[in-house]
């Protein structure tokens, strides 16, 4: 693998733009935008959390293979979160 | 693969006698030497299971409370499936034998992480110990399952201490499954593709998938219950809003793969077995490696039906019950393929291949079985029944026990340079089949006519067949101890093993036994795929 | 520094970090089963979770996401430094971002024992109350808080050991050009921390601000 050095020019961007969004994201939580508010609020979470991965953490430059790890986490994590939830949403339901 | 067989005789410095040292020992790195370590605790563990599982098939034995109380009874239960799962069944196969092999059969030196490996035992040894001072000091009598609010509110055990011990167990399984990633993915020797792996390799990948995945939330789960018992949070209390359900959500998704941790390795070593036993290539290689991943993954979306009587909604248990049929497809696929594999196959009966023979066999049952569990309508009538034991047992020890013992026996003349004596061998295997059907195939039935599980005492009407499930019991005990006292007298008195005293195409096997500290005298190079032994008919045995 | 098993410095560095990245995939499961409770409650008890989230100091807790995502920068800046074999650059932006790291600690512990004079620590002096909410499912969400932030603390405190022991290497001259990989990986855990915060923040001080 050859060793990437991200240039410090893209170290203060991603800086800025995640100081940017976490101003947004409280700024926004002052809106009422009804069931929206989670889904924005994750969404920003969600933006931020991958610029910390893909260039602070440098997935963008690593190789497949740690991406291949990445997203199985994130997977696996998506199916615990979901099969347990799915159990709750569906229990009132009628039979 | 190599040439000749090497002569009958060990070579002059191994990774054994390198080094007679008790630090050398405790604070070594070689993976093999860290193997042996783990099968030396392991096996102290499994006895300590067994004296917890002897005392209850006394109990069991008349239909009445009377060998010991109820609360004791509870105990007793819960240290032999602590005991047994976490600090026997999990580590058995992948850190006795996946330490020892996994390198060798990758061509590299060593595990990745050499270190980590050593701080992986001493985890092991840190939460056995653990445990077993909370097992002397009074006991838990949770379950092993830990189920909440008995478990945080009302037992008066030692919850807290044997949670701690699991936990540090926990640890030393992440660690083995780092070093089992890391060294496949990276440390392959030249010419090794995925393709061309043992199939070992492929389980023990699977393996290490679900110990990296599934461990976490186990542990997150039991910190959980350790939390509520000292602060009563009300996390999993419902007098104070909490859901008990939302234990076994977190408590099962670790636990369901966690039987695949138990399995998977094993059916890695009955792939070895299998070809190297019946001198063929095995049948469908792909499938059996693709069934590896398949099963990793499948066997993270069923843990719902542990808790089909929990009370989860019935839409979650429509989901979990179809993909626990749709789980079993990959292990089916597995067992149809080594099946497959004998198939005009030069056939030989030595003592590992009759335990991998016994695995395929009891495995199929206890896999059957556990679609019987699957279908919803059923397992509301067998569930918390002795059937459910029946099952898992027909799987932990009819399939991970016997192929346990098969890798041990296997693997013998490669780690210590014996041979272990081979009618001794055969009597053991053939009492350990005997003893343990007779052990558990009545559970299946007591459990269908209505014996539920954890109760120590009974209606008198299932006296019978538990009689004979003790009696079973005392069998399949001296089937145990058996080769016990036949593999350590072969360390000293069994005949010395050549290097490759099966003629298998494995790579571990085209070096001396015992082997040197660095696995190889050279770095091997791969030319062709596994198990080609139609393209190397002067391979053969030598034993 | 060439370790058995390898062969070169490369395959070394490629599988150790490779090792780090699939350690963080453990801990990103742990935490997963403390969000999967957390969605678990917040989905049946949504109401009292909006109330929690009012108790929470937003100010702080806004102001310490920026401090992470300022020490997440200095560490970018000291793997930067020591990927250049520059040992002394490494060695002040290693300290920067352990400055960082100690500030959030102090906020959080301010935030923590103002929580405790408010009675609002779940145990038995637990006396946090709104119209309308049942004090059960509030205490839940304050449960759910320590736990994960408490969770999230000892990580901080974890890092701040490892970022200590790499600076140290660091001062001593340790790291070249071609090795360097350490600081790599206690780099991606440190990235990892602030990433368990950066969904901590909105889930836990965000759920509703839109009454205040």
């Amino acid at each position: 693998m050859a060793e990437h050095i991200v240039p410090s020019k893209t170290y203060f961007a991603i800086w800025a733009t995640l100081m940017a969004m976490t101003l947004i994201t409280t700024l926004v939580a002052f809106v009422d935008l009804g069931r929206f508010n989670t889904v924005v609020a994750l969404a920003i979470a969600t933006f931020k959390a991958s610029l910390v991965v893909l260039f602070f953490m440098g997935a963008k430059y690593q190789s497949k293979l740690t991406r291949v790890t990445i997203i199985c986490g994130i997977f696996f994590l998506g199916l615990l979160l979901a099969f347990s939830i799915v159990d709750y949403l569906t229990r009132l339901l009628p039979a | 693969m190599s040439a000749a067989p090497a002569a009958a005789v060990a070579p002059r410095e191994h990774y054994l006698n390198i080094d007679y040292g008790i630090r050398s020992w405790l604070l070594t790195t070689d993976h093999k030497r860290i193997a042996i370590l783990y099968m030396i605790s392991i096996t102290v563990m499994f006895f300590i299971g067994g004296i917890f599982a002897t005392l209850i098939r006394l109990e069991l034995m008349t239909p009445a409370g009377d060998l010991v109380t109820s609360d004791t009874y509870n105990k007793l239960f819960t240290m032999h499936g602590i005991v047994m799962v976490f600090f026997f069944l999990i580590p058995s196969v992948p850190a006795v034998i996946g330490n020892f092999v996994l390198p060798m059969m990758v061509g590299a030196r060593d595990m990745a992480f050499p270190k980590i490996n050593l701080l992986s035992w001493y985890m092991y040894v840190i939460g056995a110990v653990i445990t077993l001072y909370c097992i002397i000091i009074g006991g838990v009598d949770t379950g092993w399952t830990f189920y909440t609010p008995f478990s945080t509110t009302y037992s008066n055990t030692y919850v807290f201490g044997s949670i701690v011990g699991i936990l540090f167990a926990g640890f030393s399984s992440i660690f083995t499954g780092l070093n089992f990633i890391a060294t496949i993915h990276k440390l392959r020797a030249p010419g090794l593709t995925w393709r061309r792996m043992q199939l070992f390799l492929w389980s023990h990948y699977a393996t290490a998938v679900i110990m990296i995945l599934g461990t976490p939330v186990v542990a997150i789960s039991l910190i959980l219950v350790a939390v509520e018992r000292v602060w009563h949070v009300g996390i999993f209390n419902p007098a104070l809003g909490g859901d008990p359900v939302l234990f076994q959500h977190l408590f099962w998704f670790y636990s369901h793969p966690a039987v695949y941790i138990m399995v998977l390795p094993a059916m890695g070593v009955v792939s070895e077995l299998v070809t190297t036993f019946s001198r063929k290539r095995v049948f469908g290689y792909e499938f059996i490696a693709a069934a590896s991943i398949a099963i990793a993954v499948f066997g993270f979306l069923v843990w719902g039906h542990h808790m089909f009587v929990a009370g989860i909604s019935v839409y979650s248990a429509l989901l979990f019950s179809i993909m626990s049929y749709l789980v079993a497809i990959p292990s089916a696929i597995k067992v149809f393929n080594w099946t497959a594999t004998l198939y005009k196959g030069a056939i030989s009966y030595r003592t590992p291949m009759l335990y991998a023979f016994g695995f395929i066999g009891l495995f199929t049952i206890g896999g059957l079985t556990g679609l019987f569990l699957a279908a919803l309508g059923v397992d509301i009538h067998v569930t918390d029944t002795y059937f459910v034991v029946a099952h898992f047992h027909y799987i932990m020890v009819g399939g991970t026990v016997m192929a346990y013992l098969g890798a041990i026996h296997y693997w013998w003349p490669k780690m210590f340079g014996r041979m272990y004596p081979e009618g001794w061998a055969k009597i053991s295997a053939a009492t350990i089949f005997v003893g343990f059907n007779v052990t558990f195939f009545p559970q299946f039935l007591l459990g269908y006519v209505g014996m539920p599980r954890r109760y120590h005492a009974y209606a008198p009407e299932f006296q019978v067949l538990n009689v004979m499930s003790t009696a079973g019991a005392s069998i399949l005990a001296v089937g145990y101890l058996l080769p016990l006292i036949y593999l350590i007298w072969s360390l000293r008195y069994g005949e010395i093993a050549p290097a490759n005293p099966w003629g298998s195409t494995g790579l571990e096997w085209q070096t001396t036994s015992p082997p040197p500290t660095h696995n190889f005298e050279e770095t091997p190079v791969v030319s062709e795929e596994a198990y080609a032994y139609d393209k190397h008919p002067e391979m053969e045995f030598v034993a | 520094m060439l370790e058995t098993p390898y062969r070169d410095l490369d395959q070394q560095r490629e599988t150790a970090t490779l090792g780090m990245f699939v350690f963080l995939l453990t801990e990103l499961m742990m935490f997963g089963g403390l969000f999967c409770s957390y969605l678990v409650y917040r989905t049946l008890y949504f109401p009292a979770f909006q109330e929690g989230s009012r108790h929470m100091d937003l100010t702080i807790g806004a102001v310490n996401t920026a401090v992470l995502i300022c020490s997440s920068l200095t560490m970018a800046f000291g793997v930067q430094a020591a990927q250049k074999g520059l040992n002394r650059t490494t060695v002040s932006f290693l300290l920067v971002t352990m400055l960082f790291g100690i500030t959030f600690l102090v906020l959080k512990g301010v935030e923590y024992h103002a929580h405790w004079q408010a009675h609002e620590v779940p145990g038995a002096g637990f006396l946090a109350h709104a119209a309308g909410v049942d004090p059960n499912k509030l205490q839940l969400f304050f449960s759910l808080y320590f736990l994960m932030t408490g969770l999230h603390a000892l990580h901080m405190l974890i890092g701040l050991g490892l970022v200590t022991w790499i600076t140290i290497e660091a001062y001593k001259g340790r790291y070249t050009e071609a090795y360097h990989n350490p600081v790599e990986n206690v780099g991606l855990y440190w990235h990892f921390v602030d990433i368990v915060w950066i969904y901590l923040f909105p889930l836990l001080y965000l759920i509703s601000r839109t009454h205040l």
